[in-house]
């Protein structure tokens, strides 16, 4: 490999420590920040940070990330202790946006726009100048060739100008030579790889500004419908640029949920059927209908909307002492993939006595279940509180096992409650005890409770795991790629050479010929990047000067 | 169908492993070299034989593709060469008995590579799908790609062929591995699989590992051989003596790494484009993307490397090697162990 053109910086990679003439600290100071920079801005540096980089990375997919799960994380926080808490403090459980991974890559695009910067001046100023004049001794260049002139020297040196600019060499004719160069498409190739690389850090900060995005599980059926506003959403993210009040007003409801599984049980697609209305800044409220299915998201008011996840809703309707029925449709959380699913179903105005109208809170009504949409058939009886598993995701054998719990639930604390589980802390305390277990409730069945009352199991809705996303930096970031792939394609398949031609008066070096008839022309050839081909291009170049008669 | 899929990929094994015999045989015969060009005619059928067996073995693993396409044609006239203990097409052969071999081995490779179609094609059939829907599929159409990528290299350059041991070796090895860890019986997709992404996405990202394949072999063999010019005589850089000069190596291996980076690149792109369909987001850390990241750093770092003065060759040709180490991360360790976001594995 033959002159690999290094960016000026990458020459200092000792980091040569001058100091300026002159006195005083400041000196010092100002030689060391020059050598610093250098030593940041040239290609070593990159190398090792990108490799810090990669490195870097690795924690983020060993251990659990908040971002990815938050479940796990606490999970493993909660069963690793010390060590646990330890890691959480460097930031293991948020890796990418820890301050030492930041610190990378931010050192990383410093070093990148140094770089950057020097190699854009000089590449900018080799596009408008002409190509370098031949040196001195071509016969020193890789490649290398001597013919007599076929003809008028003048007449020549044009001649052979133009067989170079038809092959899209660049061309200048001075004095006695013809350079030519091309490839240049290969350091613009570079630079806008490395520039893009650039864009798309700024396209994932935009993301991380200006995105938000909410989750929530919607339950089918108009009550269940929620509209697009923070405290509809079970968890939310705002951009640091974001306010509550940026999130475009639409609302959405779960009309219908299909969902269609293979025989052994996997799942083959999954299709939401939602309707939406929009308030419209121009044309007012629209409303429609969409399919929402995996891998088809809805694109409504300039976000997404996905479909995650999906399960069933028991409805239960509970008929207290009093005789007043109350019911509940609560999500039931699926815990395998057959669908077997866990909930509660809390009556937290149970046994208001009616002559009085006073709500004791000791005696609301809980119900924690498992559902089974396809119960195996072969032994029901097995089927106690002590919950099976269902074997099928769809609904072919459904059945709903209860535990009813009477006390306090626990909801005047003030604490922000699960709705998928009871008060832990109730059952502790015996301020919320179990009182009965059912056997397996097929929909429609009833099941008395030993105080009289009675629940009955309606049957299910399906939800859905909605996300709602809007991510600015999308396209930015889109952008930003594919003018790195192009920039990486041009600046892997180029190749940068040069070629000269001079008439020589047979002086030797001097190259202060004589016009007129030259003794001779001289040919040299530069690859200035790795490029195997060059020789036979060389050749094919200086065999087409032959045959058109410019070289004997 | 699927269970045709199952004997063809064993076929295909066995056929590679014939064809890495046959190269390993060049390899040895060449070191005697020297004696061998000088070697009677007696002497020489020795090898000869060897050849007849191995076209043999290849006819024997009853790969219906396998007569047809064996150019030399050993295996419809398997008997009588052997018997009569006569070199097959020894005479007028300037290259010798060695480089004889060699040729028999890479056509005992296009059997393989027969067979190895002829799995991935019968896989397909028998899931109604693109045969790339879980991992053990990707790791077989990852090394379809390498024997490909392999064979456009041969036949372009024959002076690499000495590489052909350890590429087959490689690509013996993923496929054992494959078939004994990753094995997941032909079904249908997971919806969140079932996208035109996946061909897309999927297909990228074989065709760059499978290619990069070929360049952890180049890589690893520019090192055994500066290795070995360094005077290095202990194993494995008794290996270089076989090999093509460090330097053409050196360059094989970057012309490699750089023709399969961009698809690479592609690839991630695109698996980001179906991130944004699939999961919300075009980026989400999900361990293996985060290991697709590593990869694309590490090899980035690799083409950098390279095009730093001041770096060693030798210290460019360890990065290569290093990526092709967390390639595989991302392939077993990922798959096995860490689980993300990514439905893929179907590993249970
Ligand atoms: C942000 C991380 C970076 C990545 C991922 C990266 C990646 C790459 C890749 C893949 C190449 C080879 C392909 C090509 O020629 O286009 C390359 C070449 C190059 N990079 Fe970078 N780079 C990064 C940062 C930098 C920095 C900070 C510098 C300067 C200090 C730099 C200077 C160069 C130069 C000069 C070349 C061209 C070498 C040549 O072909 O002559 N890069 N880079």
């Amino acid at each position: 490999m033959v002159d690999i053109e290094a960016p000026p910086a990458d020459r200092v990679d000792d980091g040569t420590f001058v100091v300026p003439p002159g006195g005083g600290p400041g000196r010092w100071v100002l030689a060391l920040a020059r050598r610093g920079w250098r030593q940041l801005t040239s290609m070593r540096t990159a190398l090792v940070l990108l490799f810090l980089l990669a490195v870097a990375a690795i924690p983020g997919s060993v251990l659990p990330q908040r971002r990815v799960n938050l479940e796990k994380v606490t999970g493993y926080l909660n069963t690793h202790g010390e060590t646990g808490r330890w890691l959480d403090r460097c930031w293991l459980f948020d890796v990418f946006s820890s301050p030492w991974f930041s610190a990378i890559y931010l050192l990383l695009f410093v070093s990148l726009v140094g770089c950057l910067v020097p190699r854009l001046r000089t590449h900018a100023r080799a596009l408008v100048r002409q190509p370098p004049d031949a040196p001195s001794r071509l016969d020193r260049m890789p490649v290398h060739a001597v013919g007599a002139p076929g003809g008028d020297a003048s007449d020549d040196l044009a001649r052979l100008a133009t067989l170079l600019r038809a092959r899209r060499f660049r061309v200048a004719v001075r004095h006695d030579t013809v350079s030519a160069e091309k490839g240049y498409l290969k350091e613009s190739g570079n630079l806008l790889f490395h520039f893009a690389l650039l864009a798309l850090l700024l396209g994932v900060a935009v993301s991380s500004w200006y995105g938000w995005h909410g989750s929530r599980n919607l339950v089918a059926g108009p009550d269940g419908a929620f509209c697009n506003t923070l405290p509809q959403y079970d968890d939310y993210g705002l951009g640091a640029r974001v306010g509550a009040g940026d999130l475009p007003p639409f609302c959405l409801q779960l009309d219908r949920f299909d969902a269609a599984y293979h025989a052994d049980g996997q799942p083959a697609s999954f299709r939401a059927s939602m309707s939406y209305t929009l308030a419209a800044g121009s044309g007012g409220p629209t409303a429609g209908r969409a399919q929402v299915s995996v891998n088809h998201p809805l694109r409504l008011a300039g976000a997404g909307v996905y479909l995650l996840g999906h399960g069933y809703a028991p409805v239960i309707r509970y008929t207290d002492r009093y005789g007043r029925a109350q019911i509940s449709v609560t999500p039931f959380l699926p815990s395998d993939e057959q669908l077997t699913s866990q909930g509660v179903a809390t009556f937290p105005d149970a046994n208001v006595d009616p002559a009085t109208g006073r709500r004791d809170p000791n005696d609301q009504v809980a119900f924690s279940g498992v559902y089974l949409p396809t119960m195996s058939s072969d032994d029901p009886a097995a089927l106690s509180a002590t919950a099976g598993a269902s074997v099928y995701p769809a609904e072919r054998n459904p059945r709903l096992l209860l535990v009813a719990y009477r006390g306090n639930l626990g909801m005047d604390t003030g604490y922000a409650q699960s709705v998928y589980t009871l008060d832990q802390s109730q059952l502790d305390s015996g301020k919320l005890r179990k009182v009965a277990a059912s056997k397996g409730l097929a929909p429609g069945e009833t099941w008395a409770l030993p105080d009289g009352s009675t629940v009955q199991f309606l049957g299910t809705r399906p939800w859905v795991t909605l996300t709602v996303r809007h991510d600015p930096g999308e396209r930015f970031v889109f952008g930003a790629a594919v003018c790195l792939l192009v920039g990486l394609l041009l600046s892997l398949s180029g190749k940068r050479r040069r070629i000269w031609f001079r008439a020589d008066s047979g002086g030797g070096g001097d190259s202060g010929g004589v016009r007129g008839r030259p003794a001779r022309i001289e040919v040299g050839g530069l690859p200035r990047t790795d490029y195997a081909g060059f020789t036979a291009e060389f050749d094919e170049i200086v065999q087409a000067a032959r045959d058109e008669g410019i070289l004997a | 169908m699927s269970g045709l899929s199952d004997q063809l990929m064993v076929v295909t094994i066995l056929a590679y492993l014939v064809a890495m015999i046959g190269y390993a045989a060049e390899l040895s015969f060449g070191a005697r070299g020297m004696v061998a060009r000088t070697a009677t005619r007696v002497s020489a059928a020795a090898p000869g034989r060897e050849l007849v067996s191995v076209g043999l073995a290849a006819g024997g693993a009853d790969d219906p593709g396998g007569a047809t396409v064996n150019p030399a044609g050993a295996a419809s006239d398997p008997g009588g060469a052997a018997s009569s203990g006569v070199p097959v097409v020894v005479e007028g052969d300037g290259g010798g008995r060695a480089a004889l071999i060699g040729r028999w081995a890479v056509a005992v490779t296009v059997v393989g590579w027969c067979a190895h179609l002829a799995t991935i094609v019968t896989r397909g059939l028998a899931a109604h799908r693109v045969p790339w829907g879980n991992m053990y599929e990707f790791v077989l159409v990852v090394c379809f790609v390498g024997a490909t990528a392999w064979m456009v290299l041969v036949a372009r350059r024959p002076m690499v062929r000495p590489l052909g041991l350890f590429v087959t070796l490689a690509i013996i090895v993923l496929l054992g591995l494959d078939g004994m860890r990753l094995y997941t019986s032909a079904g249908p997709l997971m919806p969140a699989l079932n996208s035109y992404w996946l061909k897309i996405h999927v297909t990228a990202a074989s065709v760059a590992s499978g290619i990069l394949l070929i360049g952890f072999v180049a890589a690893v063999m520019t090192l055994i051989r500066i290795g070995y010019d360094g005077g290095r005589r202990s194993f494995p850089y008794t290996l270089g003596a076989r090999m093509p000069d460090a330097t053409g190596l050196e360059r094989l291996t970057f012309r490699v790494h750089a023709f399969a980076f961009p698809i690479w690149t592609f690839a991630i792109m695109c698996g980001a484009i179906w991130a944004r369909e699939a999961w919300t987001q075009y980026w989400s850390w999900d361990p293996k993307e985060t290991w697709s990241f590593i990869a694309w750093v590490v090899y980035a770092g690799y083409l950098h490397a390279r095009a730093t003065p001041s770096v060693k060759r030798t210290v460019a040709t360890w990065i290569a090697v290093v990526g092709w180490v967390t390639m595989m991360i991302n392939l077993f360790a990922i798959n096995l162990v860490v689980s993300g976001l990514h439905s893929y594995a179907g590993v249970k």
